[in-house]
């Protein structure tokens, strides 16, 4: 009983260190204090979060490397922005269309997960992330080849080029190959994205703390006796997969309805983008959410803080990247970290 | 009849015979013992019960039911629950959760219900607290419920092993070698534990042991597994005297 409070309170710490970001950035936004390049950042930034908690869900919760989390927000993005673009006319209320859009991002990078973990579920480690990496970049070369186009006898589509459409005249090219989908009605903002952030974590810290979670990390720490105590290993890895690809989507849909245009290119959703959510999760520690959350928001703003420094940028984040992870993972930092009383405190409530 | 009917069991691996025409009963309530000299297929008869390899011929009866060649979660919801040789907990959770885990299928809810924390999430949980605690009274490991299974010392590793397996609420309990890497103290301690799992729960234990001093304690009847074949069984004083068996684990 008492494990169970103390959980709460740890989760209710979570929430509130979100929310209390949420007001500062009000704040400043009502005072005009900050600038509009950060300002620009903002609903990017909650996407991050969303990504880092939701594959913290895989690598830290299941224990299972993958690398093709930007390939599921990938799959959220375009769905969604699809979507949107083509029921601009049918559904006015800009709420609704969002909500909705939100839902097919969601399910349909849901589905994706189910589909890929069928196959993919079987292998182990290196050899997991290797075809999740490949995922990634499939679906992002896919989607660079689509074209798909309406009129007014329907959907067309084609893997060659718009002329091979073959449209009526009325007929409007909604993705566009590599030059993407757009005009998607920019419905996110910060509130959104925050609220978004909210119900992952939300989600997933219920999850993890629940019958489900249980049987999930009794997987990862030890398949052979897991099975031996009756889990079914297979329907709980799937489900860990589905749910961490599904809030893959959402943070899609989010990125998707930021951008007036949307194009699959290696920069947004290439493999460079699922090593950055690794490295969120990573530094932020495997399975402690909160950590995530402070990682991904952290790393974002970073190279934008120290933009001033211009091409000695990327050297500095680096040198900060590595002086973080011997802070907080070093085994001697970690010792003395447990040993110094005021940090002590902190430690043991971040454990639970 | 008895709860586990094992008939002529077996299994290769390539040219290498394993386990060969191994038969058992063990009637309900029964402590049986399991002994042999290393590599004698102890474990391989363990993994064939379980469901971890499925045996080449031969067939295995469980209150009735033939669950021969079933799978590991199947078998264990049939209620056959075993520990490891080589200690396999769930380290990184607490001991309440290493048992928690075990009462999985006795105390259900979806997923849904537990991400959104419906009620029934709080009463379901609620039990499986309750029972669980219950469970580590047993152990006398009520204590240390909240510590992450990895810290507890070695002895309490083993016996949170045995309260998980006995959260799934198994007919038959499969102990691997419980008293290895035990000092002569926990070894005694092991065997009153054994003893009163067994009166306790009425459970029926098949167990793998070394240690003959805790074999010829507990154990009601046994059979000696040598070179993957029986060489001898029935009750245990008869089965230690006999000739055969001590050549097998002395020399001539």
């Amino acid at each position: 009983m008492r494990k169970l409070s103390k959980t709460t309170v740890n989760n209710l710490i979570t929430y509130g260190i979100v929310i209390f970001a949420y007001i500062l950035v009000q704040i400043l936004l009502a005072t005009g204090s900050l600038s509009s390049l950060l300002e620009g950042l903002l609903v990017p930034l909650c996407t991050y979060v969303i990504l880092a908690v939701s594959l913290n869900l895989t690598v830290g919760v299941l224990g299972e490397l993958s690398l093709g989390h930007a390939g599921f927000m990938c799959v959220g993005a375009f769905s969604s922005a699809f979507f949107s673009v083509s029921m601009q006319e049918a559904i006015a209320s800009d709420g609704l269309r969002f909500f909705l859009a939100l839902l097919v991002g969601a399910v349909c990078a849901g589905l994706f997960g189910i589909l890929i973990g069928i196959p993919v579920l079987r292998l182990r480690g290196d050899y997991l992330a290797i075809v999740t990496l490949a995922f990634g970049e499939i679906i992002k070369n896919i989607i660079n080849a689509m074209y798909v186009g309406r009129d007014s006898s329907g959907f067309h589509f084609s893997m060659k080029d718009t002329t091979s459409l073959g449209m009526a005249e009325d007929g409007q090219v909604i993705l566009k190959g590599p030059q993407g989908i757009t005009g998607t009605p920019g419905d996110s903002n910060f509130t959104i994205g925050v609220i978004l952030v909210l119900i992952t974590v939300f989600i997933v810290l219920n999850l993890v703390h629940s019958r489900a979670g249980r049987a999930i990390m009794a997987i990862r720490d030890n398949r052979i006796a897991a099975e031996s105590v009756g889990i079914n290993i297979t329907k709980y890895k799937m489900m860990a997969f589905a749910i961490s690809a599904a809030l893959a989507g959402v943070a899609g849909v989010l990125y998707a309805h930021n951008l007036s245009s949307l194009t699959a290119t290696s920069r947004n959703f290439g493999y460079n983008q699922s090593i950055m959510i690794l490295v969120f999760v990573v530094l932020g520690g495997m399975g402690n959410i909160r950590g995530s959350i402070i990682s991904a928001v952290v790393l974002t703003l970073l190279p934008e803080m120290i933009r001033g420094v211009g091409d000695y940028r990327m050297l500095i984040y680096s040198v900060v990247l590595i002086a973080m992870m011997i802070f907080n993972w070093s085994p001697k930092i970690k010792n003395w970290r447990e040993a110094h009383p005021l940090l002590k405190r902190r430690k043991r409530g971040e454990e639970a | 009849m008895a709860l586990l009917e094992v008939k002529n069991l077996g299994i290769s691996f390539g040219g290498l015979r394993a386990v060969d025409g191994f038969n058992i009963n063990i009637e309900k309530g029964q402590l049986y013992g399991l002994i042999g000299p290393n590599g004698a297929g102890k474990t391989t008869v363990f993994n064939m019960l379980t469901g971890v390899y499925k045996p080449s011929d031969g067939t295995i009866f469980l209150d009735g039911k033939n669950i021969t060649g079933k799978k590991t979660i199947d078998i264990n919801r049939q209620g056959i629950a075993r520990t490891f040789q080589n200690i396999r907990l769930f380290k990184d959770l607490s001991v309440l959760d290493n048992v928690k885990v075990g009462l999985h299928n006795h105390y259900k809810y979806t997923a849904g219900t537990g991400i959104f924390r419906l009620p029934k999430f709080f009463r379901t949980e609620k039990a499986m607290d309750e029972k669980a605690m219950e469970l580590l009274k047993v152990f006398e490991l009520d204590g240390q419920a909240q510590v992450l299974a990895a810290n507890l010392p070695y002895g309490k590793q083993r016996k949170l092993e045995i309260a998980r397996a006995l959260a799934t609420e198994p007919k038959l309990l499969l102990l691997d070698e419980p008293a290895a890497g035990m000092n002569p103290n926990e070894t005694q301690e092991l065997m009153d534990t054994i003893r009163f799992v067994q009166k306790e729960f009425n459970m029926t234990i098949l167990l793998i042991e070394h240690d003959m001093k805790l074999v010829s304690g507990i154990c009601e009847a046994l059979t000696v597994l040598n070179f993957g074949e029986v060489l001898a069984q029935g009750r245990t004083g008869a089965v230690l005297n006999d000739p055969k068996v001590i050549k097998a684990y002395l020399g001539e």
